[in-house]
């Protein structure tokens, strides 16, 4: 489980930072989409992976992380996804607005990908 | 009444008042101004007994406690006189001011700024802690160049008071460092401490960095040489600033820290070099540039630099005598300087000119200015009953007396004299010529007058001061001085006298010298300007610091520029490449010394569910990244895939909350981006770009790029993955979730209590997020191919009836085939909003909250969007997004501040238990009511963003709507 995990969070990760390496600002916003799943996964683990131990608090079970998931990866990844989402929309803004103004996607502004 | 904290933030509160009057009101604002001033002064003065017999004012605010730093003012004699100087001359010239700026000059900022600078003068004097004398010492800095710089569209002013921030700001930061290396060496700050560990300082190998930085902060500052041009460029400021400023105050201030200092870092060959010798050149160099000046202000500002030369030389000496004599010297200097400037500034204000060339005669007109600026420029000359003869007499004697290397004690006294002998140059230049001589030149700009009697009052106090000290200076400043120079020489004050007449003795004699040498030298230099000969200061070229400023300034400028163009680019593609090619490089190199190996937690068994559910999500992260550049719909699609298994991820391993929060993230995001795509360009499928090798090289570097840092991601993932984790303060939230937070979801214990400040401003990010695009698009301007009505919609003929379709006559595109949604969505909104209302409500113990509540809400409202159409809901429903996010904001916080309101930290949570009928009994943690204030953030930002984005297609349609179709090619039929 873990290998597949780490494994999937290269890959998300990997796909991320090359379609933020594009020219075109659809693929950056994608990319950057990507990305946080990447790492909202690699904070998420930062806490070990379990099964069947939400931490919800059942009565009689001792709150010790024997019995219960780590909170504190989940409470940081709640609010990164919801962050992510600001982001994302104000990316996709951005993106309008420059293809508005510009004329073009391309990332720099300019209708020619110059070196 | 010894509050000095009160006494600094008196003229700092004058300036907040000035600020608010009416701009141009002159009179008005010298009262308050004045007014303050005098207050001040009247203030310091009064607290002369206490500082009389070495007595010291002490007070201690903590200011930064967790780094020892506290804000310390301390008032003995030397910072009571400095006091003194700054509050008394300030008030003259803030009457002066009155008079002399000009009804149509916006005042208000000339009154802000000089009672800002009085208030950060006071600042540095009072200081009883070296980083807050730097504070302020920088606050100087810049109020100066806003002084400087007041009559901002002239190009000199702007230059001049750029020069003074320069210089002055860089020897400020000099000086910090400075600072930090005493503080270093002492262990402490507190200029207490400091005083009484002279011998620690000297004799510590880290002194003569700290002894360097320090001059060099005090040398620019008070225009010492090679530092002095930026002084004369500062004559660009009106005259009121220039006789408070340079020569009472701001460079004053230099002078100021080596006397503070003086105990602590005098005593050494090294500061008797250092300081001596800058003091001994800027000495002779100032006075003999002075005598070529052909400017009233410029003959001043060189004067001025040659007296403070002559001061940092008497500090240099290492004699307590010396000593005491600068301290005089300083206290003289100003008195006799401030009158001058200010009599340069009638005589500017009352011809129109300040060229020395010009004026002439001027005692027939202006009696009493000349009389005025008579006696002052006497006793600049040093001429005996007049107070700058007393400190020169007692500097030449010093110069007679030393004892050091032969060649100096032959030395100094000749350049003493040789400096003498230039002052009365200068100053029978600046007396005599202008105020004597051939009757007054028709061809002046204007004809002078006398000044107006309340001009010259301050003035005349000042000369009278000047007459006083002179004539009586044992009873008038005796005991002034002596408690003012007690501190600076440790303590102890040398036997001195302050007489007039202490019979035939060295210094008399070279102050006659002096005279009768310089009442010669005049008269050579007369007839050498009237036959054009000597115009310009002969043999000062090379020393033109002013030149090697600008050279200095135009070679960094140049290097940044080259800088800037090697290292950066306006390219965004290889700033990203860069950063997440160092960010890898960073990794690698921290990694440097562990082995890469793999720990030893007991692995969780594969499941094969979980294994195909993640090679689907892996296939779907690939294709969207390929397809992003081919099919943006497909992208998407396939984004929403891998977001879906991640969300089943979560609540495979027991994270419940964490997988709804993803799974209504990626719905409301899905359909952002549905909303965008519309106006994105489409791809030119017919121009396809022959593929260079470069493309595939760059596509090659990526890849690599991308491969090396997703398998670094992994490497490190599975590395964690295998160990367990430190969950230092994890165990801390579990165990306090039910008994404080009063719920047993923990994560949303977490979110709305333990970390709820972390939320609050997380939903800040949102609502400023929203309020943003909301802004941006208000402007956007879609291209203009993206206007035109949907190739799709274009391509139907127009004769084309069914019973659900009518594109060409409906606005909204979905309110024909939308039909069967579109009911769907209405009967089902009731039931989102319940589902909204269980999330909410059972958040604090199940999985749910405020986020996810707010989502499900926003996400049903916005399916009534999407299958009714943008009009057919806001004919019937108006929501308010900007309303939710305000109101939501102002609960969440209002939650928080009710805690500090019962005397709890801000946020700390309350739970109210009550019973209801028929429901039974209930808990009301403060912390719903927060939540609830999250919920209506979101509910509010997510539908300000996604109607913002939706209503650019009724805006962009409304020219060609829905009455006047887009023309469509009629087919013969």
């Amino acid at each position: 489980m873990e290998a597949l995990l780490a494994i999937v969070i290269g890959v998300l990760g990997g796909s991320g930072i090359w379609l933020v390496l594009r020219p075109r600002t659809f693929q950056v916003v994608m990319g950057l989409t990507l990305l946080s799943y990447a790492v909202n996964l690699f904070i998420f683990c930062v806490g070990s992976l379990a099964i069947d131990k939400p931490p919800l608090v059942r009565a009689g079970v001792a709150t010790t992380l024997e019995n219960y998931t780590d909170p504190m990866p989940q409470a940081l990844v709640l609010t990164a996804i919801v962050i992510g989402f600001a982001t994302t929309a104000l990316f996709l803004v951005v993106l309008l607005a420059s293809r508005g103004l510009s004329g073009t996607d391309h990332v720099d502004g300019t209708r020619e990908e110059e070196p | 009444m010894t509050s000095l904290l009160v006494l600094v933030l008196l003229p700092l509160m004058g300036c907040v008042v000035t600020m608010l009057l009416p701009t141009r009101a002159r009179t008005a604002l010298a009262w308050v101004a004045g007014l303050v001033s005098a207050a001040a002064s009247a203030w310091v003065l009064s607290l002369f007994p206490h500082v009389r017999d070495g007595g010291v004012i002490l007070q201690t605010i903590a200011w930064i406690p967790s780094l020892g730093l506290d804000l310390v003012f301390r008032m003995d004699g030397f910072a009571w006189m400095f006091a003194v100087l700054v509050t008394v001359i300030g008030a003259l010239v803030c009457l002066y001011s009155r008079y002399y700026m000009s009804p149509t000059d916006p005042v208000a900022r000339f009154y802000t700024c000089f009672l800002a600078f009085m208030g950060s003068m006071l600042g540095i004097v009072l200081s009883g802690n070296l980083i807050q004398l730097v504070a302020f010492w920088e606050l100087t800095s810049v109020v100066s160049f806003l002084l400087i710089g007041y009559w901002n569209h002239r190009a000199d002013a702007q230059r001049g008071a750029r020069m003074a921030l320069i210089v002055t700001g860089a020897g400020g930061l000099a000086l910090f460092g400075g600072v930090l290396v005493i503080g270093h060496i002492v262990g402490t700050y507190e200029l207490d401490a400091i005083l009484e560990s002279g011998d620690r300082v000297r004799t510590h190998p880290l002194y003569p960095v700290a002894l360097t930085l320090v001059l060099l902060g005090a040398f620019t500052k008070s225009a010492q040489f090679p530092f002095h041009f930026w002084l004369p460029r500062a004559m660009a400021a009106p005259t009121p600033v220039s006789a408070y400023l340079h020569s009472a105050t701001m460079v004053k201030a230099g002078v100021f820290l080596l006397a503070r200092l003086w105990p602590v870092l005098s005593g050494t060959e090294l500061w008797f070099w250092l300081v001596g010798g800058a003091g001994a050149a800027t000495l002779l160099v100032g006075s003999f540039i002075a005598m070529f000046q052909h400017d009233l202000k410029r003959v001043l500002a060189y004067s001025t630099i040659s007296h403070l030369g002559l001061i940092t030389l008497l500090l240099g000496l290492n004699s307590p005598l010396a000593a005491v004599a600068g301290v005089f010297h300083i206290l003289n200097h100003a008195t006799f300087k401030a009158s001058l400037f200010m009599a340069a500034g009638i005589v500017d204000h009352e011809t129109g000119t300040r060229d020395i060339r010009r004026l002439q005669g001027l005692m027939r007109r202006m009696p009493h200015t000349g009389t005025l600026a008579l006696v002052a420029s006497a006793a600049m000359a040093g001429v005996p009953l007049l107070n700058g003869f007393l400190s020169k007499e007692m500097f030449f004697a010093e110069t007679v007396f030393i004892s050091a290397h032969p060649w100096i004690e032959k030395g100094l006294p000749v350049l003493a004299t040789l400096a003498a002998t230039f002052a009365v140059v200068y100053s029978l230049r600046f007396g005599y010529d202008i105020f004597f001589g051939r009757p007054i030149a028709p061809d002046l700009p204007r004809q002078p007058e006398e000044a107006p009697r309340w001009m010259r009052i301050p003035v005349e106090l000042l000369v009278i001061c000047c007459l006083v000290v002179g004539i009586i200076p044992a009873i008038s400043v005796g005991p002034a001085l002596a408690a003012a120079a007690r501190p600076v020489v440790g303590g102890v004050l040398p036997e001195y006298s302050l007489a007039v007449w202490h019979g035939m003795s060295a210094p008399l004699v070279m102050s006659l010298m002096a005279i009768v040498g310089g009442i010669a030298g005049y008269l050579a230099l007369r007839r050498a300007h009237r036959a054009g000969r000597l115009m310009n200061a002969p043999m000062t070229g090379r020393f033109n610091g002013r030149r090697l400023f600008d050279h200095a300034l135009a070679g960094l400028t140049r290097l940044s520029r080259t800088t800037v163009e090697l290292l950066s680019t306006h390219r965004l593609q290889p700033q990203m490449f860069t950063i997440i090619a160092v960010a890898l490089l960073l990794a690698l190199l921290a990694a440097r010394g562990f082995p890469l190996d793999w720990g030893d937690r007991a692995r969780l068994p594969a499941a094969q569910a979980f294994v195909i559910l993640w090679v689907i999500g892996m296939v779907c992260a690939v294709s969207a990244a390929v397809m992003a550049k081919f099919h943006r719909l497909v992208a998407i699609t396939l984004m929403g895939g891998a977001g879906l298994v991640t969300c089943l991820t979560f609540m495979w391993f027991s994270a419940p909350d964490l997988a709804l929060t993803q799974i209504v993230v990626e719905m409301i995001t899905t359909i952002l981006f549905l909303l965008g795509l519309r106006w994105l360009p489409m791809r030119l499928e017919g121009v396809r770009k022959r593929f260079t090798l470069r493309d595939g090289a760059r596509r090659g570097r990526d890849l690599v790029l991308a491969v090396a840092a997703g398998s670094g991601l992994a490497a490190l993932a599975y590395a964690m993955l295998t160990r367990d984790a430190p969950h230092s303060i994890s165990p801390f939230f579990l165990s306090r979730a039910l008994p404080e937070g009063g719920g047993s979801n923990v994560v949303n214990i977490m979110l709305v209590d333990f970390r709820a400040f972390d939320t609050l401003g997380e939903v800040t990010v949102l609502s400023v997020v929203a309020l943003t695009v909301y802004a941006l698009l208000r402007r956007f301007r879609p291209p203009s191919e993206s206007i035109e009505q949907p190739h799709q919609q274009r391509v139907l003929p127009q004769e084309i009836a069914t019973d659900l379709v009518k594109p060409h006559r409906t606005g909204d595109a979905g309110l024909g085939y939308m039909m069967v949604p579109a009911v769907i969505a209405h009967l089902m909104l009731p039931v989102s909003v319940l589902v909204a209302v269980h999330f909410f409500l059972r958040g604090h113990n199940q999985p749910g909250g405020g986020f996810v509540a707010g989502l499900v809400i926003a996400i049903a409202f916005l399916m009534q969007y999407l299958t009714s159409g943008t009009r057919w809901v806001e004919e019937r429903a108006r929501f308010r997004p900007p309303l939710w996010i305000a109101s939501g904001l102002l609960l969440a916080a209002g939650t928080g501040l009710g805690a500090v309101a019962m005397g709890y930290p801000f946020l700390t949570t309350h739970t109210a238990h009550f019973t209801v009928p028929l429901i039974g009994e209930v808990h009301l943690p403060s912390a719903t009511f927060f939540d609830l204030g999250v919920f209506s953030v979101v509910v509010g930002a997510a539908l300000l963003i996604l109607t913002a984005l939706a209503h650019q297609s009724i805006r962009a349609h409304r020219p060609t709507a829905p009455e006047t179709p887009a023309p469509v090619p009629a087919r013969s039929g």
